[in-house]
């Protein structure tokens, strides 16, 4: 009976609450309601590579200092503190930064022993620094009104093409020849072997493209959809409230990709790597 | 009724963009060499943070604290053999000490029974001794008697010799008598 009533007593509570929230919002609503309703969803604007200084629609030089300047410089800043700053104290007993930062060591750290091998150790500070500039690019897109490196396929091209020159260029000098060996499958039946190393010749020169295009089309796609969600809530007045949970349920999707895209950047890079070290199938 | 005409506009507006989002800033081309140069300064840069600093710190810091650890883990089990050693120490010690007192209490019985014996030999020596006195005085007393006797029944053989009428021989009552006795 108590039960009963207890339940009973909380939940009026949870229903004056909730209206209470609806009514702000749709007052807000109609409130705020735009004097224009002609609605001008541009979700792509937020892509555009403008130069910082002057009226912002000088043209791009090769060293123009642009917004996407800013930020990958805002990325190296942010690695610092992490990374830098965060391990100055060098304690045994580590302070909450230095075990973020020994976090982020120890995970592609074993991520690199465990998926290229113990001799790809030796590439460990490289495949470091991609992890790093993609997670916090990614990070720091998620901030409103910010700009996403990682978001332009040119940037993850280069990334990825990186990753790509240094992988073959590796595997001839590592293997010479025998690299080759990597598209010719010994465990197939004779007459297969040549169709299959068509097959795989393909699918590794289509390695750089995906691996750019999936990372920057993550990235691209969620920040579009959350620009025309937002678009669509300020054309809705009254019932924006419905694009608003909208966007906060992708953002949280965001926030998931942001590491993920970073972390499947990485792993695929210490797959190849490991192509590159030991080609045999 | 004004947000059916917002949405309507919401759908216009959305193929509008859709018709823009064709020119994507990402292919942009007149970029591309600009933003391939800021990427290839800030992963040089990031590179070298990480390289001369970051890592070698991060490593330091870890490899001491696995060294740490181990030689913590090192004294612990030293401390924990000590402790063993320590305690075999006093369970010696225990034994001994036992033992030891075992040693003491059997000396002290054994002395106390060489004393108890050589107490009861001399009381017996000294119970012989007396009673071999004793004896002497019995014999003494005895032979004392023997002879008073003799006295006796020379004296009451020459009397009642006498008195019959015989002249008693003195030397002949004594032998009669002597063979008497011997008999």
């Amino acid at each position: 009976m108590a039960e009963q009533g207890a339940k009973q007593g909380a939940s009026p509570i949870i229903k004056i609450a909730f209206f209470a929230v609806l009514a702000v919002v749709l007052l807000s609503g109609v409130l705020f309601s735009p004097a224009h309703p002609g609605l001008a969803i541009h979700p792509m604007d937020q892509f555009e590579i403008k130069p910082l200084f002057g009226d912002g629609h000088g043209k791009l030089g090769l060293f123009t200092v642009t917004n996407m300047t800013l930020w990958m410089v805002l990325a190296i800043i942010g690695i610092v503190l992490l990374l830098v700053v965060g391990s100055r104290g060098r304690a045994i007993v580590p302070t909450r930064g230095q075990s973020v930062a020994e976090m982020a060591y120890g995970f592609v750290y074993k991520m690199v022993e465990d998926v290229a091998g113990k001799d790809a150790v030796k590439f460990f500070p490289g495949i470091m620094t991609l992890f790093m500039f993609i997670l916090f690019a990614n990070f720091l897109g998620l901030i409103p009104t910010s700009f996403t490196s990682t978001s332009h396929i040119a940037v993850t091209a280069v990334l990825a093409m990186i990753v790509f020159v240094f992988v073959t260029v590796l595997g001839f000098v590592k293997n010479g020849v025998g690299f080759l060996g990597l598209f010719w499958v010994s465990s197939a039946p004779l007459a297969l072997r040549p169709i299959l190393a068509v097959i795989e010749l393909i699918s590794y020169f289509v390695r750089p493209v995906s691996h750019s295009i999936r990372l920057a089309g993550n990235v691209m796609a969620g920040h579009a959809v959350i620009k025309v969600f937002a678009g669509f809530a300020a054309a809705l007045g009254v019932f924006s409230f419905l694009p608003i949970l909208a966007i906060s349920a992708v953002y949280a999707l965001e926030v998931l990709v942001a590491f993920i895209q970073a972390y499947v950047f990485t792993i695929l890079t210490c797959v190849y790597l490991k192509d590159a070290l030991h080609p045999s199938h | 009724m004004a947000s059916n005409t917002h949405s309507t506009d919401a759908a216009h507006g959305d193929a509008h963009g859709a018709a823009e989002a064709a020119g994507m800033p990402q292919l942009d081309f007149s970029t591309f060499g600009n933003q391939i140069f800021w990427l290839v300064v800030t992963l040089v840069v990031i590179y070298f943070v990480l390289t001369k600093i970051a890592l070698p710190r991060i490593e330091a810091v870890l490899s001491e604290r696995q060294g740490t650890i181990t030689n913590d883990l090192t004294a612990a089990e030293e401390l924990k053999q000590k402790a063993v050693e320590a305690e075999e120490a006093y369970n010696k010690a225990l034994a001994d000490a036992r033992a030891e007192a075992n040693k003491i209490v059997a000396e002290a019985r054994a002395d106390i029974q060489a004393d108890l014996d050589a107490a009861a030999a001399k009381a017996d020596a000294e119970i012989a001794a007396k009673a071999a006195e004793s004896e002497a005085a019995i014999n003494e007393i005895r032979a004392g008697a023997i002879d008073s006797i003799k006295a006796v029944s020379k004296d009451a053989a020459k009397e009642i010799l006498g008195s019959m009428g015989y002249k008693a021989d003195a030397k002949s009552v004594t032998a009669a008598v002597t063979a008497r006795m011997k008999g």
